[in-house]
């Protein structure tokens, strides 16, 4: 399967939710840089990521950027926190990494 | 050198692209001026203002404790807008509490940030000799 990652604020660019209308049952997607937003709760768009989450979507964050942004208390449930080992670790477990930049 | 009003007007986030940290830069050599100065803070602008940064793990500098120095600076109008803190689920409690003392009532302390509507936001805008964006 395929490893998606998403830099961008999804406020600010919609690469989160063309990564979301692409990525099939069973992909990972990696949220990074302004990209952590996307997995905070209460937000305008968390609900989109809740469901991408319940059609079988694995949804990740990079938890240094989450603590740089001051948002580390806000992740929404379901979302799982790695580090970059983590990242590296997905990168070589899934055959494919594509980025929405 | 007649005064004259300056708003910044910050949307960016902050660590993931560098206006955030310039801003903060220009605000502050620009403090210098004793220009009438007034920050804004919407949309990704409000993340800048958060508590807690900690940019360990990405081995980049934390800005955010400059400012709650801004008070020294007489930069003590921000505005911060509420329906950009209201679709990021965040709310003034999630924010740093940034003060500053006024000389005028024996050096009282009060706080910075103003909490507008968007509307109010595009009226604060009109009422500027000087915008600029980051």
């Amino acid at each position: 399967m395929i490893l998606h990652t998403v830099n961008k604020s999804p406020f600010e660019k919609n690469s989160l939710e063309s990564c979301l209308q692409h990525a099939q049952k069973g992909s990972a997607v990696l949220l990074i840089e302004d990209g952590v937003f996307g997995a905070t709760k209460g937000t305008k768009i968390s609900d989109r990521v809740s469901e991408a989450m319940s059609n079988d979507i694995t949804v990740y964050a990079l938890e240094g950027d989450l603590k740089a942004r001051g948002v580390a208390d806000k992740v929404m449930d379901g979302v799982k926190l790695v580090d970059y080992a983590g990242f590296v670790d997905l990168s070589v477990d899934q055959d494919k990494v594509q980025a929405w930049l | 050198m007649s005064v004259k009003k300056f708003l910044y007007v910050n949307r960016k986030a902050p660590y993931g692209t560098v206006y955030a940290l310039e801003s903060l830069e220009v605000v502050l050599i620009g403090a210098a001026f004793e220009q009438d100065v007034s920050l804004l803070f919407a949309d990704d602008g409000v993340y800048q203002l958060t508590k807690g940064h900690d940019t360990k793990d990405l081995e980049m500098k934390n800005f955010s404790p400059a400012f709650s120095a801004l008070g020294d600076y007489d930069v003590n109008k921000i505005f911060v807008e509420k329906e950009s803190l209201e679709e990021r689920g965040l709310t003034l409690e999630d924010l740093q509490h940034l003060t500053w003392e006024d000389e005028d009532e024996d050096w009282a302390e009060k706080d910075s940030i103003r909490l507008v509507s968007r509307a109010e936001v595009g009226e604060l805008m009109e009422t500027q000799d000087v915008i600029l964006s980051f």
